[in-house]
């Protein structure tokens, strides 16, 4: 064998440049997975069937009551905040409020065990990527994912209401369903994130997406309940209880309940979807109702809207970021082979 | 070619951490709470030599690769991999050592070519670059036909090869390959091994495997370390490994017919054997110690008592018994020291 003195490099010419956003390979990589999945497609379902149900009953209520309804100020967007008085079947928002956290579990339950169960993990964090690219990337294909879904099923039930209002929408309007997008985003980013949390710390999927569903439904049934208790506790309101203690009670429990994410989505929606709300709080509506020609109804602008929904959406938004975080550290500082 | 100058290499004093110095670690200890994983390990890996980590499950093996490749941070002691520090600069590390985990995992639904394009992604290999890349070695592993099919289609051999694949997708300059013929059949390791071999010697890419399997992988390795309980016990070419366990003492296993007292009478009379045992299973073998001469005297001994030698093997040939008697060694160590 004839000696090759430079044969042996023990560095040699690297083929590419890692890339620099690493979590952008990541998330496109997921993204073109769950854009094909029967995931999606169940989603769609499971969220569109609902909420074209709800405008549609909105919408029917609005075409019965046209004349009367006729001049309401934003009644376009009013379609998506209210149901029919008359019937059972929630409003547009509140489907998506219902509904919305099954889209962040299903896309976030198995974010990480998911690899860790395939064996995937390690392969794909010897890869010259940082590790939190796997964690972000995931994190921001789920969003779109759901965006995507949510989306749609939005635009096709603007195009229900469209249809039977047979009036054109000012871009006022848009703007507002706009801004109601994003924050119905956020929503499910709070719950795409505590998904992607259990996928982190609990070893299997099924318990994962056990636990994730455990929240939600404690969340969304038992929330008003716990709340009441404590609000009571707290505040009590005997039997000769004056306007003031029950007013205080009910402030009390209002403010515990936007603890709950559902809670802050649903405030928010209401200011941001009906022009004509100036305050979600309960003694103000109280003082509003007994002196009703002291408030007149006025129309707000979306900025205003805005401005009073807005401690609603730092809050939101807040409580998704924090959620995204502990998932964050917790999968830093997890071992490899954990 | 590659593996005639890695030898030439070692003539160099150790610890000179010169050009041909692929891997090389100084002290490096990781404990998890009270249990030692690796202990002090100090080992050096030169350019285009393929190195076998030997040793028992649970050894340390994997846990020293994961911080090679700067996916687990040692508790103490440091590490250099094509002359940078994986705890600090894992990146540029990852860029060049490709890695072939233990029990590897793909994405099942996925081709084994968009599971290759997507590693090639997450190294910033261009789309051209890569599929002309990514075509050859799936050629290189056999693997060209099945490209195009779901990877949970692939039987456990095709797998590891697609592994491999996908360890070299990156153009390495070193492959660090965990356990790469555990499961899978004996067809399957002969072609991985073939494979391996062939990128050290043509590629001159250094490897680093590590194996419980002893008598798999020693055909294809330079020089081994036998690695237990997180420590080096042996370290050098299997040849000399050998030479160095037997030392001046020769254990003989003979084979003879006849009555058990005459024979063990026959055997303690060969000139300078020290000890006659007999095997516990089988009632015609028999274990003989005694200097490196008694190979040449028991033969013409027993001759001349009139009896015929049926079996004669020196014990200490067999590679798993190179193995364990290194780690009844070890054993002795521990229980003398306790």
């Amino acid at each position: 064998m004839a000696t090759l003195p430079d044969a042996v490099a023990v560095d040699r010419p690297l083929p590419g440049r890692p890339p620099r956003w690493g979590w952008r390979v990541v998330a496109a990589k997921e993204f073109g997975d769950g854009i094909l999945s029967v995931r999606l497609f169940i989603l769609i379902l499971v969220l569109g069937l609902p909420a074209i149900l709800a405008i549609h009953s909105t919408a029917a209520f609005v075409g019965n009551n046209a004349q009367s309804l006729t001049g309401v100020p934003g009644l376009f967007v009013a379609m998506f905040a209210h149901q029919d008085p008359n019937s059972q079947v929630p409003s547009f928002v509140e489907m998506v409020a219902l509904l919305g956290p099954l889209l962040g579990i299903a896309f976030g339950f198995d974010a990480i065990n998911g690899e860790r169960s395939d064996r995937t993990l390690p392969r794909l964090i010897a890869q010259p990527i940082h590790r939190d690219a796997v964690i972000i990337g995931k994190f921001v294909s789920g969003l779109a994912l759901m965006g995507l879904v949510l989306g749609s099923v939005t635009l096709l039930a603007s195009g229900i209401a469209f249809v039977s209002l047979g009036v054109t929408v000012g871009p006022d309007e848009v703007a507002r369903l706009a801004a109601w997008f994003v924050v119905a985003v956020a929503y499910l980013g709070f719950w795409l994130a505590f998904a992607m949390l259990c996928s982190v710390v609990v070893r299997r999927a099924a318990t994962s997406a056990l636990a994730a569903i455990a929240l939600w439904i404690v969340l969304t049934l038992f929330a008003a309940l716990l709340v009441g208790i404590v609000a009571n506790f707290l505040s009590p309101v005997p039997a000769t209880a004056t306007t003031d203690q029950q007013i205080a009670n009910a402030e009390l429990s209002a403010q515990l309940q936007r603890v709950s994410p559902g809670t802050l989505y649903a405030e928010a929606s209401q200011y941001l979807l009906d022009p004509t709300v100036q305050s979600v709080d309960i003694a103000t509506l109280v003082a509003q109702e007994s002196n009703s020609r002291a408030f007149p109804t006025s129309v707000l602008g979306l900025d205003q809207s805005l401005l009073l929904a807005w401690p609603q959406v730092v809050a939101l938004i807040a409580l998704s970021v924090g959620c995204f975080g502990l998932a964050y550290v917790s999968f830093m500082r997890q071992e490899v082979r954990a | 070619m590659a593996r005639k100058r890695a030898r030439v290499g070692r003539a160099g004093t150790s610890g000179d951490a010169g050009k041909d110095v692929a891997i090389q670690t100084h002290r490096l200890t990781k404990a998890y709470g009270e249990l030692v994983a690796v202990d002090n390990l100090n080992l050096t890996v030169r350019a285009g030599e393929v190195f076998g980590l030997l040793g028992p499950n649970g050894a340390g093996k994997t846990t020293t690769i994961l911080m090679l490749l700067g996916l687990s941070e040692p508790t103490s002691g440091r590490a250099e991999v094509v002359g940078f520090d994986p705890t600090r600069e894992p990146l540029e590390v990852k860029r060049r050592v490709g890695y072939l985990p233990d029990d590897v995992g793909f994405y099942g639904g996925l081709s084994g070519r968009q599971n290759l394009r997507y590693t090639a992604a997450l190294n910033g290999i261009g789309r051209t670059a890569a599929d002309e890349r990514i075509g050859e070695l799936l050629e290189q592993v056999g693997l060209a036909k099945s490209a195009d099919r779901p990877v949970e289609e692939y039987s456990r051999g095709m797998r590891q090869r697609l592994g491999l694949a996908d360890a070299l997708v990156k153009d390495p300059s070193i492959v660090i390959l965990d356990e790469p013929t555990a499961s899978i059949d004996p067809a399957g390791v002969t072609d991985v091994l073939g494979i391996i071999e062939g990128l050290a010697r043509d590629h001159g890419v250094t490897v680093l495997l590590s194996s419980h399997l002893l008598h798999q992988v020693h055909q294809i390795c330079d020089r081994v370390a036998i690695f237990n309980r997180g420590r080096i016990l042996a370290q050098g070419k299997m040849a000399d490994l050998a030479e160095s366990l037997a030392g001046d003492q020769l254990e003989l296993e003979v084979g003879l017919d006849g009555p058990a007292d005459q024979v063990e009478a026959a055997l303690r009379s060969v000139t300078g054997v020290v000890k006659v045992s007999r095997d516990p299973h089988d009632a015609h073998l028999w274990r003989v110690t005694g200097p490196q001469s008694i190979r040449n005297h028991i033969a013409s001994d027993l001759a001349a008592r009139g009896m015929g030698v049926r079996q004669l093997r020196r014990v200490g040939d067999e590679l798993d018994e190179i193995y364990l008697r290194y780690f009844e060694r070890d054993e002795g160590g521990r229980g003398n020291a306790a």
